[in-house]
């Protein structure tokens, strides 16, 4: 079956739990031990309607403060497909858990509280959702009961948000405008009969029309070797195959290949999922090949094909997103993950500041603290193979993990 | 040779997790239950690391309550693999003092697991653990981590994890420190049982409908056995019924069934409204209870 993964978010009260909530409960998705919990949950704390946000808020710190903390994962399917909902705060540790949902996401949802319209906070998430280079955006504008279901408030939110739009480098970027009420359930599964005004689709059979191929895995074929299998068995005696996953477009036998970093030319010999051997393979496959040639592979190389070189270096420059607690500064050093390959990396500038506001400020700063967003170079002790994050997500992202905590630091993507 | 690879996503997902972790850890170890999440695992890792066998070890928490259709399964997969299986008891840990068993209506075996779980990490120096939980079992669940780290004393640290962005694991631990790792973490139970169709796996007699000796206690039906806890006036009947997980005996409720092939268990549960936790015992005794246990350092 295939699976949506969508992002959402949203700042505190703008019942992003509760439309989450709603979807599962009017695609029956909730069982009726979960539905009698929400019952019980609902009737203790005095409440005259069901509180879904009891569906999704699972741990006790977020049920005690009524808020979300980390990325929840909730899942769903209708007969056309499956759904994994990323679901993540709208709060203090924003755009750090923002940018990780994202970045698992083929689709994101924002909400917009229809009462306080575009805010700040909007802009961030807006922002987030373009930086990962999102193609479906569903902006969702939500409590439109408490607004007499007004279509003028509706024209007047949506009106603000493409000024924001119209600031946006990324063409592509498909957004929906869809007014809600996630608490009486209008638009969301159900079409509302209090806004016969709104022509559009509801939320749900949106998402169920919404591609569900993986925005992350595009662009041209990238093979990183993620671990060598040698079976030493009689039977297998000489077999040594390179396990990994395929991004990007397709694998053939036949196909003439260089590994990086020697740069030795071969060819594909065979291709193997499980016992099966095959002709071709797509991304996102998980095989082992076997080369023409008796070459040396190890783990973190990349096989690609030999019209298709990406860049090989050990300098660069790229947006950071910062999640660690300890700030980064000029001249300091971490492990730099990029796929399955791990080298070092120091910091040669930090360049400016990006806000997130789409205000084009280039604030100059001496260090990153957590959730800031910048550009930043980088210098390594051995080069890798990627490509810059707009042409090839899967190969122009990478992490940093802070060499004393073992943490992982911050996300880049590469310019 | 056959044309062109098609792939299921959740499958290909699982078997790159396997290949991390093989390739990031020196001492990685499976987690067997018998129960059907820990079987798909096993034909997930074989397929990750074909014509190799599986690179580790399997190991078996025994609760000494387990359903010996469980044990007798997991005893002839493991010969048919031909990978090592260690087997550590919660008798041994009760025996050594160092856990105490629970008396009365609702005692259970399956908190005093972690002991041993933890013991046994340390005595094979184990530096990532596979296991089968998934994020749409409960809610505590759907915050876990890929890889999720556990500090010296196997505790889970819920508000301080590691973001994990796109498809890329960070594996980097502190001496002491192990890993959890979940390669199933984003199927649904529907994804397994229909995996299981697929595959064509074997799974222990327990999860198809058979007659048994129950009683029922607070709307749950509990399997009338030496090892579970029933008061005089409890009466026992004989009915049929299936598992839907198999974990200890004194927490694992049954359903009421005639699902005897695995088709008409998928068809079951795609139709079913409790959810599988539903009938774990364990998780009634509290809305927290999943995420207390788990903070302990319980799977």
């Amino acid at each position: 079956m295939e699976v949506l993964k969508i992002a959402t978010a949203g700042s505190v009260d703008d019942g992003k739990s509760t439309l989450i909530g709603r979807l599962l409960y009017d695609t029956k998705s909730l069982t009726d031990d979960k539905l009698e919990a929400i019952e019980r949950s609902s009737k203790q704390k005095g409440y005259d309607y069901l509180d879904f946000s009891l569906a999704t808020d699972g741990l006790v710190a977020e049920r005690e403060q009524g808020i979300t903390i980390d990325v929840a994962h909730i899942y769903f399917s209708t007969a056309t497909r499956s759904y994994i909902i990323a679901d993540t705060p709208g709060h203090v540790e924003y755009t750090r858990n923002m940018v990780t949902g994202a970045s698992t996401s083929q689709a994101a949802i924002i909400l917009i509280d229809a009462r306080h319209g575009v805010i700040e906070q909007t802009y961030r998430h807006f922002f987030i959702n373009n930086l990962l280079r999102i193609k479906d955006v569903i902006v969702t504008i939500n409590k439109m009961d408490l607004v007499d279901f007004s279509e003028e408030r509706y024209n007047e939110i949506k009106a603000d948000f493409q000024k924001l739009v119209e600031k946006s480098d990324y063409e592509d970027q498909h957004i929906t405008f869809i007014p809600v009420s996630a608490l009486k359930g209008d638009n969301v599964v159900k079409k509302s009969e209090s806004m016969s005004w709104y022509k559009g689709e509801t939320l749900l059979s949106h998402l169920e029309k919404l591609d569900t191929d993986d925005i992350y895995n595009n662009g041209k074929m990238r093979f990183p070797v993620q671990f060598v299998i040698r079976p030493k068995t009689e039977e297998f005696h000489d077999y040594r195959g390179y396990a990994g996953k395929v991004y990007g477009g397709d694998i053939r036998v036949g196909d003439e290949v260089v590994v990086l970093p020697s740069h030795v030319k071969t060819k594909i010999k065979e291709i193997y999922f499980n016992d099966i051997k095959y002709e071709s393979a797509s991304r996102r496959s998980s095989i082992s090949v076997i080369l023409e040639n008796d070459v040396n592979v190890s783990r973190g190389d990349m096989i690609v094909k030999a019209s298709e070189l990406p860049k090989v270096e050990k300098q660069f420059t790229a947006t950071i997103s910062w999640m660690d607690s300890k700030d980064l500064v000029a001249g300091s050093k971490y492990v730099l993950q990029h796929g399955v390959h791990k080298v070092l990396a120091k910091v040669s500038a930090i360049h400016h500041k990006i806000e997130t506001d789409f205000s084009g400020q280039k604030n100059n700063v001496s260090n990153l603290q957590m959730n800031d967003i910048a550009s930043v170079s980088f210098q390594l002790n051995k080069p890798i193979f990627f490509d810059s994050f707009k042409e090839n997500r899967s190969n122009g992202a990478f992490i940093l993990i802070d060499p004393q905590t073992n943490n992982t630091a911050g996300a880049g993507f590469i310019e | 040779m056959t044309e062109k690879l098609h792939i299921n996503a959740l499958e290909n997902e699982a078997i790159y997790i396997f290949r991390e972790v093989a390739a990031q850890f020196e001492k990685p170890v499976l987690l067997f239950s018998g129960g059907k999440d820990s079987i798909t695992l096993v034909r997930l890792a074989q397929k990750a690391f074909y014509p190799a066998k599986i690179p580790f070890p399997l190991m078996h928490i025994d609760t000494g309550h387990n359903f010996p259709e469980t044990i007798e399964f997991r005893d002839r997969l493991v010969e048919e693999l031909g990978v090592e299986l260690i087997v550590r008891n919660v008798q041994d840990s009760i025996d050594q003092g160092k856990v105490k068993e629970e008396s009365g209506r609702y005692s259970s075996r399956n908190m005093l697991q972690t002991t041993t779980l933890l013991d046994a990490i340390e005595e094979f120096k184990f530096d990532a653990c596979i296991g089968g939980a998934r994020r749409d079992e409960e809610k505590a669940r759907a915050k876990e981590r890929v890889f999720s780290v556990r500090d010296d004393f196997g505790q889970w640290d819920e508000k301080n994890q590691r973001p994990e962005l796109f498809d890329m694991l960070n594996g980097n631990i502190d001496l002491g420190q192990n890993v959890r790792v979940f390669p199933i973490s984003n199927w649904t139970e529907l994804d397994v049982w229909t995996y299981i169709e697929n595959e064509d796996l074997e799974i222990p007699s327990i999860y198809f409908a058979h007659k048994r000796d129950i009683f029922v206690r607070d709307g749950l039906i509990w399997s009338a056995s030496e090892h579970v806890y029933k008061d005089e006036d409890e009466e026992v009947e004989e009915r049929m019924v299936r598992f839907r997980t198999v974990g200890d005996m004194s927490c694992t409720a049954a359903v009421d069934s005639y699902a005897i092939s695995i088709s008409e268990v998928v068809a079951e549960i795609r139709d079913s409204s409790i959810s599988e936790r539903g009938a774990r015992i364990d998780d009634k005794r509290s809305e927290a209870a999943m995420e207390k246990r788990k903070q302990q350092g319980y799977f």
